[in-house]
C-alpha cells in the first residue's frame, strides 16, 4: 500500500506559523532548510516557514474563519482525487473506538463500502 | 474476501453506532467522522463500493454500490413514517440502481481475481478519478472547517463553511446530505439551507441521482 498519504486529507491550523515536526506530523510534509518534501516531490520555501507559502506552492487551499480562529488546510489540487491506485494507509477506529487498519488485510480480497446514518 | 464498511459520519460514534448495533455486523465496521474517504478516495455518494485486491491495489474506484434491491416499504410501514420521509421514499424507489448486475460483478470478481473482467487496471481506476481542480480542493478545506466548528458545537457558524462547500463541489452528495442532516434529521428544508434533499433530487430528477454502473 501507499506511504501515508496525510497530505490528501485536510487539516485545522490554529496558527500559520506551524512548528516544522508539528506539520510534517500533520501533513506528511518535512520541512527542511529552504524547501519542503514529501517522499521523493520537494518544493523550496521562503524562509520564515508559513504554511501559505507552502500551500501556495502546491495548490492547496487555505481557507480562514477569523471569527473562530482557525485554518483549514485543504488538499492539493491539480491531480486527480485518486493519486494512485495503490490505496492509501488509511486508518479509522471501529464501533469500539479501536483503530483499524485498512492494510491489515493485506493478502485478501475487499469489498469496502461507504454508507452513512443520515 | 472481506467486507469493510464505512460511516461517513461527522456525528462519529454517537451517529453510526447504533446502526452498526442493529446490523450485528462481524465485518469491520469502521466509523469516518472526517469524511476522510471523500478526500482520499473521491467519495460523493453512498452507498459507494471500492474493490481493494491482495496486494491493496484499487480495482474498482468508489461507484454506486447496492449489492441488492432495497425492500420497498409497505403501506403499513408509510402509514407510521412522516408525510416528509414518505415522500422521500417514493423518490427513492424513482432511482436507477442496478444492485443485480453489481453483485453478479462482484462475485465474478471474487472467484476470478485480476482475471475478473470486472478488475480494472491502476491506469482505468485513475482515469474513472475525478481531477481535483482548485474549486474542489477548497470545497475540501470548507468541509474540514464546518465539521471542525460543528464539533465544537457551533452549528450555525458551520453551516456558512457547508455551504460554501456545497457551492464548490455541487456534485458531492455527502457534503450535502451531511450538512442538511445536522440541520434536520429528516434533510427537510431549514433556514439554514437553501435546498433540501426532496427539493434537489427533484430537481435533478431522481434517475440521474446514481450515475449509471459502467461495468
Amino acid at each position: 500500500m501507499a506511504e501515508a498519504d496525510l497530505g490528501r486529507a485536510g487539516v485545522i491550523l490554529d496558527r500559520l506559523d506551524v512548528p516544522p515536526p508539528e506539520l510534517e506530523q500533520r501533513t506528511g510534509w518535512s520541512i527542511k532548510s529552504g524547501g519542503a518534501c514529501r517522499g521523493e516531490q520537494c518544493v523550496p520555501l521562503s524562509l520564515p516557514f508559513d504554511v501559505r507559502d507552502l500551500a501556495g506552492r502546491l495548490g492547496m487551499a487555505l481557507v480562514h474563519d477569523e471569527e473562530h480562529g482557525v485554518w483549514a488546510l485543504g488538499p492539493q489540487s491539480g491531480g486527480r482525487e485518486l493519486a494512485s491506485a495503490e490505496l492509501p494507509d488509511i486508518v479509522l477506529p471501529d464501533r469500539q473506538g479501536r483503530d483499524f487498519a485498512l492494510r491489515s488485510l493485506r493478502g485478501t480480497k475487499v469489498f469496502m463500502i461507504a454508507w452513512a446514518s443520515w | 474476501m472481506e467486507v469493510v464498511s464505512v460511516a461517513l459520519d461527522t456525528g462519529g460514534l454517537e451517529a453510526a453506532g447504533p446502526w452498526i448495533d442493529r446490523a450485528r455486523s462481524t465485518h469491520p465496521a469502521l466509523i469516518d467522522q472526517g469524511h476522510l474517504l471523500d478526500e482520499q478516495l473521491g467519495v460523493v455518494n453512498v452507498p459507494s463500493g471500492v474493490w481493494i485486491d491482495e496486494n491493496g491495489t484499487i480495482v474498482r474506484p468508489p461507484e454506486p454500490a447496492f449489492p441488492w434491491r432495497p425492500r420497498e416499504p409497505t403501506e403499513e410501514l408509510l402509514a407510521q413514517l412522516p408525510p416528509l420521509t414518505v415522500e422521500q421514499l417514493r423518490e427513492a424507489q424513482k432511482m436507477r440502481i442496478d444492485p443485480e448486475r453489481y453483485l453478479a460483478a462482484l462475485r465474478d470478481w471474487v472467484a476470478h481475481g485480476e482475471g475478473s473482467r470486472y478488475a480494472l487496471s491502476p491506469e482505468q481506476v485513475l482515469a474513472r478519478s475525478r481531477p481535483r481542480d482548485a474549486a474542489h480542493a477548497r470545497a475540501a478545506a470548507c468541509f474540514e472547517i464546518g465539521q471542525h466548528l460543528q464539533r465544537q458545537g457551533h452549528s450555525e457558524d458551520a453551516a456558512r463553511w457547508f455551504r460554501a462547500a456545497h457551492d464548490l463541489a455541487p456534485e458531492n452528495w455527502t457534503y450535502k446530505r451531511q450538512a442538511w442532516s445536522l440541520a434536520d434529521p429528516l434533510q427537510g428544508p431549514t433556514e439554514r439551507y437553501e435546498s433540501d434533499w426532496l427539493t434537489e433530487v427533484r430537481r435533478l430528477g431522481a434517475e440521474s441521482y446514481y450515475p449509471p454502473l459502467e461495468l
